[in-house]
């Protein structure tokens, strides 16, 4: 492999996965934590909706829903979209459903008697909320999201079907230059690879930090 | 900008069908080889010896964290190159049972771990030898437990399955693009898919629900 196709389409591409790795997950945990959240709400009509939600976009296949985004909301709602965009939108509106479940899992596991404590105080549901229930939930749903974020990192890879020169589509061109496959397929599952440690690592520090937060020390091994 | 045109579904159905029938194969498949040789990297993480343990957990850790999509690419590419002339489809099923094992071996681990150490006591207890310690004691407790968490990755590579369409596999995705590609009707082919998905993985993962209300205790 050339310096040239290094410099021009795989460094590049190394930036291009990182930046929709990052807005994705952005999209993600706002989708998650207000579907999550809506679905431990009192009213019916509501949890209903988010459920709904869920189900359809853990339902379907990421890549179908790429597809789908890019090519059939131009011709039935008339609104266009970057390629790089529809696959924001796909990766985060599918990876913020599995986030959901992940965040109304931790929500219910906060003790009731915390809730019950939020009520006695007149703590308004938005107080509790932010007060009571994340705080003692988020630490829960830290070790879920890491592995969502490396599902979510290795989902970037679809993307390069859709022509976004991400590193998978870097790799594609690479191959078709040199005529040589195994040697820059393996480098691009390396850097994969090495993206999803950086990841990993990152979670367990924050995991660490928030639960220092609410006064759980952890094991500098991270025994939990 | 144009609606929805029912004749435009019925002309994919026959495609359709075909892309089903070829995604479930790939499915079923890929389900095997991956349960079973998710079976023998769970065995290769309680081997005594580091020289197995070690490259086995390697090996999974690489496959489980690179994307599924690079793998396929790289087997549909490199295996050529190496003399090996396999289509698109086995190349697929071949990866995607690949990457799923590394998944179930997880599952099989802690179901494996599960299992009371009295159990591994016992069979030792009644000088049983290894094989038939694994046979007969300790995997038909852990598989019972773990059946819907096996489920839910056929699921996910359910969902996967559209992958394939990237190293050209005729499976639902790639039938409706091959649609859109001789009608110019992007719409109707891809929203059938989407919910064709939609309608296999709900009750799918309804019943793996059930089966862990009555399997896991």
């Amino acid at each position: 492999m050339t310096a040239g196709l290094w410099t021009h389409w795989v460094l590049p591409g190394i930036w291009i996965t990182v930046q929709l790795t990052v807005y994705s997950a952005a999209l993600a945990t706002v989708v998650a934590f207000a579907v999550g959240t809506a679905r431990t709400h009192r009213s019916r009509t509501v949890r209903f909706l988010a459920g709904l939600y869920t189900e359809i976009f853990r339902g379907t296949s990421a890549l179908v829903l790429m597809f789908w985004l890019f090519f059939v909301m131009p011709s039935l709602f008339g609104w266009a979209l970057v390629p790089m965009w529809a696959a924001v939108l796909a990766l985060g509106l599918s990876y913020g459903a599995y986030g959901a479940e992940v965040v109304r899992g931790a929500l219910n596991s906060v003790a009731p008697a915390q809730r019950e404590a939020g009520i006695a105080l007149n703590f308004t549901p938005w107080q509790r909320l932010r007060l009571i229930m994340l705080p003692q939930a988020v630490p829960e749903m830290i070790p879920p999201f890491s592995n969502l974020l490396v599902e979510l990192l290795k989902g970037t890879a679809l993307v390069s079907l859709l022509g976004v020169a991400d590193v998978s589509f870097a790799a594609y061109l690479v191959r078709l230059a040199t005529q040589e496959s195994a040697q820059i397929y393996s480098v691009t599952l390396v850097i994969y690879f090495v993206l999803a440690f950086l990841l990993t690592r990152g979670m367990r520090t924050l995991e660490r930090k928030t639960k220092a937060g609410i006064g759980i020390t952890t094991t500098a091994g991270g025994a939990r | 900008m144009n609606g929805w045109d029912w004749s435009a579904v019925a002309d994919f159905m026959p495609r359709f069908w075909d892309g089903l029938l070829l995604t479930l194969q790939v499915l079923v498949l890929g389900s095997l080889l991956s349960f079973s040789l998710g079976l023998v990297w769970a065995i290769g993480f309680r081997s005594d010896t580091r020289l197995v343990r070690w490259p086995v957990q390697a090996v999974t850790e690489f496959i489980r964290n690179t994307p599924l999509l690079v793998q396929l690419f790289f087997f549909f590419f490199v295996l050529p190159e190496w003399g090996v002339q396999f289509s698109g489809l086995t190349t697929g099923t071949l990866a995607i049972g690949l990457h799923y094992s590394t998944y179930t071996a997880q599952v099989y681990r802690a179901g494996i771990d599960a299992v009371p150490a009295g159990q591994w006591e016992a069979a030792t207890a009644l000088s049983l030898p290894l094989p038939r310690t694994w046979i007969a004691v300790i995997l038909p407790q852990a598989i019972r437990r773990i059946v819907p968490a096996l489920g839910n990755y056929v699921i996910s590579m359910l969902k996967d399955t559209p992958l394939l369409a990237g190293i050209s596999v005729l499976e639902m995705l790639q039938q409706s693009r091959l649609e859109s590609a001789s009608t110019f009707q992007y719409t109707e082919p891809l929203t059938v898919v989407g919910i064709a998905f939609i309608l296999i993985a709900y009750p799918a993962s309804l019943l793996m629900r059930a089966l862990e209300r009555r399997l896991v205790r």
